[in-house]
């Protein structure tokens, strides 16, 4: 038996690692992701007694799914409207009896399914974070709410809302068709992505990393990549998300102050996410169907590839922007190609291309704009003009340690 | 699961009666109805008259007081509905985005409430 510290902190690992698992299971067959929520609730504290004094059993994770479905048909019993339930509460039993003591591989993996539904367009758009960090990242509502800077209560109401909407408009736990899978997918794609961002960079907050959320965001476009094959959008991200993760003790000093790409001790990159981004992206290219996430992929592999900052190969990068833009005409790509051309080709022409974009008011707001723009003009040596734009991004940054980072930037 | 689709547009957008293209609007209608009586998913659906036409009534406190005209004066009014029972929302949001009134103005998907006896 385990000393009872260890056994906690095990406990928590299984739960954390099979959370999404088995929660999805349980939805999928009681079709109620509120009821599968608390049961496996239910069975996670009921593990804590029993294993504190009986010590791990042998299949974790399936001692907690065939507990949880035990909870769940103590729950269906308890309902008012008992006798409609009958059925549900007939097949679970039915599960429950065919069950063995299972190794968790052999209970069905239903987390595509889950995925989806959290990600449904029928969901707001920061619910269906939250939703997914809760059923498949397995966090708790407070650990979300901090995440967003919510108060628990709050994020424990908008959970419980969209949990209602889901099980009362019938929002389905499956795999969409074929001809909505696209969209849906990338509806999937943008919410494990802002997760990624969310822990790579705190726009609210003072430190940039939050590493457990960009582990997360990670672990989950694993799971996503291997349930759904073929689909080089999804290894896009992946590949993406390792190579900037890849820097991530590379991008801030102790103090919390940010280091430039040009900067940065390319000795602390990790090399291991380095090799699996660049081999995942690669295959994804080669499947021939291109799309933002790999090309985004492919623009920080060309970094990763180029040993220090003088090495970097802007041509190829500002193509890849340039290709990127007519996929995606965002403002913050045309800056980033801007700045690709102001190395490979010459500060005018990143200049000329700003101003195609320069005219909007929203763009006059954007920090990003200011930033690059006063970059790009400190560098060609104009440095009066670069001063009003390092001023305006300085007053237009909330993240402190970008603040610090500008003004530096600005004087040097 | 049953789902009322609630058809709501500016009455003064898309095709007017009178109009050319007023006819392939209904013809649309139509079929569009024909379609999901086809896959068994129709219950029911009507078109409503113009907003000018509602009557709104409250009964507060035994007082009952009637106003002209609809219950929100808003750019887009209710213009009718289709009642359809569908397997889940995305089924029911499949055949609403085919509902002509989407290109113009908007449908609102609600699922139908089931009283537990």
């Amino acid at each position: 038996m385990l000393p009872p510290f260890k056994l906690e902190q095990a406990i928590n690992q299984i739960v954390q690692e099979e959370w999404g698992r088995i929660l999805a299971a349980l939805t999928k067959s009681t079709g109620n992701l509120q009821l599968a929520e608390d049961s496996l609730q239910d069975a996670v504290e009921s593990a804590l007694q029993h294993w504190s004094i009986q010590g791990l059993p042998e299949f974790p994770a399936a001692w907690l799914i065939q507990t949880a479905r035990r909870k769940a048909i103590d729950r269906l019993r308890r309902e008012s409207n008992f006798a409609r339930l009958q059925p549900e509460i007939s097949y679970l039993i039915d599960l429950q009896n065919r069950a063995e003591l299972e190794d968790v591989e052999v209970i069905p993996d239903k987390r595509l399914e889950l995925i989806f539904t959290c990600c449904h367009p029928a969901i707001e758009e920061k619910t269906k974070v939250a939703l997914t960090l809760r059923t498949l990242g397995g966090l708790s509502t407070e650990e979300i709410a901090k995440s967003f800077l919510d108060k628990p209560q709050t994020m424990a109401q908008r959970l419980t809302r969209a949990k209602q909407k889901i099980a009362l408009a019938g929002i389905p736990y499956k795999v969409p068709c074929t001809e909505d899978l696209p969209e849906r997918l990338n509806a999937v794609l943008r919410v494990i992505y802002f997760i990624f961002n969310e822990g790579y960079q705190a726009s609210r907050g003072k430190l940039i990393t939050r590493g457990d959320l960009a582990d997360e965001a990670i672990r989950l476009c694993r799971i996503i990549a291997n349930l759904l094959p073929k689909q080089p959008e999804i290894t896009g991200l992946l590949a993406l998300m390792l190579l900037h993760d890849s820097r991530r003790f590379a991008r801030q000093k102790a103090n919390g102050e940010m280091v430039s790409l040009e900067n940065q001790n390319r000795q602390s990159w990790d090399k291991q996410k380095i090799t699996e981004g660049t081999q995942l992206i690669k295959a994804a290219l080669s499947q021939q169907k291109v799309g933002p996430y790999q090309l985004q992929a492919a623009i920080s592999a060309v970094h990763a590839e180029s040993q220090q900052w003088q090495d970097t190969d802007w041509t190829q990068i500002a193509a890849l922007y340039q290709l990127l833009y007519t996929l995606q005409p965002t403002p913050v790509i045309k800056i980033n190609h801007a700045v690709a051309v102001s190395y490979a080709e010459s500060a005018k022409d990143a200049l000329a291309l700003l101003d195609t974009i320069a005219e909007s008011t929203d763009i006059q707001n954007y920090q990003p704009y200011h930033a690059a723009r006063a970059d790009i003009l400190k560098r060609a040596g104009q440095v009066k003009e670069a001063i009003l734009h390092f001023d305006k991004a300085i007053e237009l940054t909330q993240n402190t340690a970008e603040k610090i980072f500008l003004q530096a930037r600005k004087i040097d | 699961m049953q789902y009322i689709c609630l058809i709501y547009k500016n009455e003064a957008a898309g095709p007017q009666p009178g109009s050319e293209e007023f006819g392939a609007y209904i013809q649309a209608y139509q079929e569009f109805t024909q379609l999901v009586q086809k896959d068994g998913v129709f219950e029911a659906g009507d078109a409503l008259q113009p907003a000018a036409t509602a009557t709104t009534i409250t009964n507060h406190n035994g007082k009952v007081e009637t106003t002209d005209g609809p219950f929100a004066e808003t750019k887009e009014q209710l213009g009718g509905y289709y009642l359809l029972d569908c397997k889940d929302l995305d089924e029911a949001l499949h055949y609403a985005a085919k509902i002509p009134s989407a290109k113009h103005g908007r449908i609102e998907v609600r699922p139908v409430m089931v009283f537990d006896n």
